[in-house]
């Protein structure tokens, strides 16, 4: 697969077409330069997924796609359950609805300023992060299954946060479906005492200033302008999801031949929507949603702890929360028909627009917010979702930078104790239990960006709305 | 033994582990030493305890993938770190006993937990010179 066998349909879209197993074409939004730079891995891997049974109108990539497990990590695909249509584990990921949260603080820098360092080391004590780091929740059997069930409507009436937060969580802070019975006992025994902890690699908690308003209207609703300090956190559902995404691979890729299906990849493993494996994944699944909504719920709440002994004048609201590795039943206009459609995003944001009926009242105008994340010396955006998008890619958008540098490639490059000296220079206080973990982690072993959320902005699958950038990381 | 026993290789977003000896069951004793390598310098680890291994899978390279996959279970259920693997395999299933020991923030500083091993470029073949090799990519 070369770059000659694109076929560029707009200045930020190209198109792969159907040839031998593909059932639909391959359909990229990226600028020119981000398809110079993107992996040919990406091409292959959204080439096998458009050869998967049942797909819909096409396998799509995003502007910050990038060589994944399977499916391409910015790969968004839709398969209809009525023709053979399928769920893969790898689609999903093993970190199932890894996502990010933001909370408005109603602070502005200058109020911050005097105690950011003392707030940041009351976060980083409060909020477990790193390998071997443990919560303080421990659930029993019971309160297990209650948790995979009700996610963060779990989590709040067990006393972590507010009823308040839960419409600004997709599907209202609990996924229907859930099934914790086809959630293995290793996967809840591996999840027990890891409530409420960041985990490590690029997941963390920053506090970060809003430094552009792109636009007024939709800021404004949002509530955020120019100055406003913000949390966000970017974590997932942790040892519980990582050991479904795990089992279920194995499955499918045992199964798949019994189901009639020849994997170009076994890493593509998948089974029928409508098949005993299929239905138990999805249900396991749903499972691991709830626990990562529950467990960005925990966290909201010790980071609002932490801001209550340190800066009481804040108050933090939940502006929104999204979720980037998951497979969502959903309606989308098909050839004028609306379907039911099983989408996958993985490593990609739903981007719903304005009107969807799926959002709640504050966004009904504006679209959802889309949380996009950078890394820890470099900006965040917040966009929104658009209607185009629903044509563009089932109203899905980027989810963040990728890295354009190995972990080992970057551990040779920058020392830990630099990064955070650097940082620290450019007026960033980072907080980690590793600092080998913050070199490979360096702002520098991720591609930029802006150019990512460009590209999402001008192919119009988001509208830019503000700018962020970071004031302290707290790096798992 | 000079020769290279275990190394990471490229993955753009994550990396590979890639263990190589006489036997398949060396080799998938270098590749677990290669995984914790991802976690921490494997010679910080005292293999002062012992951890029981099983796992059984229909091929060879999906077995790989459950041996690493069960190691990081254990890593993260019991909060230890491995040094030392004795590996036997039998058919479709393994047997193992991994050495280690709690994990000690201080001494290890653990850079990344890992995910899960994954099936991106897993392979357990013999080589030319018949000795095995069995890598696969995990999710950091």
């Amino acid at each position: 697969m070369s770059r000659e066998q694109l076929i560029q349909r707009d200045e930020y879209q190209w198109e792969i077409q159907p040839t031998g197993p593909m059932r639909v074409p391959v359909i990229i939004y990226a600028s020119d330069e981000l398809i110079d730079g993107m992996d040919r891995k990406v091409f292959e891997q959204a080439i096998n997924v458009a050869s998967l049974p049942g797909i819909v109108k096409a396998s799509y990539a995003m502007p910050d796609a990038h060589w994944g497990y399977g499916f391409p990590i910015g790969g968004v695909a839709a398969f209809d359950p009525e023709r053979e249509g399928v769920v893969s584990a790898g689609g999903v990921g093993f970190d199932i609805s890894c996502g990010v949260r933001t909370l408005l603080t109603g602070l502005n820098r200058e109020q911050l300023k005097s105690a950011r360092k003392e707030l940041v080391d009351d976060l980083f004590y409060s909020v477990p992060a790193g390998l071997g780091s443990t919560g303080n929740i421990r659930l029993n059997d019971r309160e297990m299954e209650s948790m995979l069930r009700e996610g963060a409507r779990w989590a709040v009436s067990r006393g972590f946060g507010v009823a308040k937060d839960l419409e600004r969580i997709e599907e209202q802070g609990c996924m229907a479906g859930a099934l914790p019975k086809a959630v293995s006992q290793r996967a809840k025994q591996r999840q027990r005492e890891e409530m409420g902890t960041l985990g490590s690699g690029n997941h963390y908690l920053e506090i970060q200033e809003v430094v552009e308003v792109y636009d007024q209207d939709i800021g404004n609703q949002y509530g955020i302008r120019s100055g406003d300090v913000v949390v966000s956190i970017h974590c997932g559902s942790r040892g519980l999801g990582h050991q479904i995404g795990t089992e279920y691979l194995k499955k499918m890729v045992i199964t798949a031949g019994q189901h009639g299906i020849r994997l170009p990849d076994r890493e593509l493993a998948c089974a029928p929507i409508r098949s005993l494996v299929g239905e138990n994944y999805l249900g396991a699944m749903r499972a691991g949603i709830n626990c990562a909504l529950a467990n960005r719920q925990i966290i909201t709440h010790l980071a609002r702890q932490s801001f209550e002994r340190i800066l009481p004048q804040a108050e933090l609201k939940l502006l929104y929360d999204v979720s980037h590795n998951t497979c969502k039943q959903e309606e989308h206009r098909v050839d004028g028909k609306l379907q039911r459609l099983f989408v996958h995003r993985k490593g990609a944001t739903r981007a719903f627009g304005p009107g969807h009926p799926d959002l709640p009242d504050a966004f009904k105008t504006t679209g959802q917010p889309v949380l996009i994340g950078g890394s820890m010396g470099t900006s965040s955006y917040i966009l929104s979702g658009t209607e185009e998008s629903e044509t563009r890619s089932f109203s899905s958008a980027c989810h963040g930078a990728g890295r354009s540098m190995s972990r080992r490639a970057a551990t040779r490059q920058w020392q830990g104790r630099q990064v955070v000296d650097d940082l620290m220079a450019r007026g960033i206080l980072i907080r980690s239990p590793s600092l080998r973990g913050v070199a490979e982690e360096a702002p520098g072993a991720y591609k930029d960006v802006s150019a990512v959320v460009n590209a999402a902005h001008r192919a119009g699958l988001a509208r830019k709305v503000a700018r962020l950038v970071p004031m302290a990381c707290i790096k798992g | 033994m000079s020769k290279i026993r275990w190394e990471h290789f490229h993955h753009q977003a994550d990396i590979g582990v890639r263990g190589f000896g006489q036997t398949v069951e060396h080799a998938f004793e270098e590749a677990a030493l290669a995984l914790i390598a991802v976690i921490t310098n494997p010679a910080s680890v005292k293999p002062s305890e012992a951890v029981s291994i099983h796992c059984s899978s229909p091929d060879r390279e999906l077995l790989l993938a459950d041996w690493l996959n069960s190691l990081i279970f254990e890593i993260s259920t019991r909060r230890m770190l491995f040094s030392r693997f004795a590996v036997s395999i039998q058919a479709q299933t393994l047997t193992a006993t991994a050495w280690g020991e709690a994990i000690d923030l201080a001494r290890h500083s653990p850079a990344v937990e890992v995910k899960g091993a994954t099936y991106t470029e897993l392979a357990v073949r013999q080589q030319a010179d018949e000795s095995w090799m069995a890598q696969c990519v995990v999710d950091v």
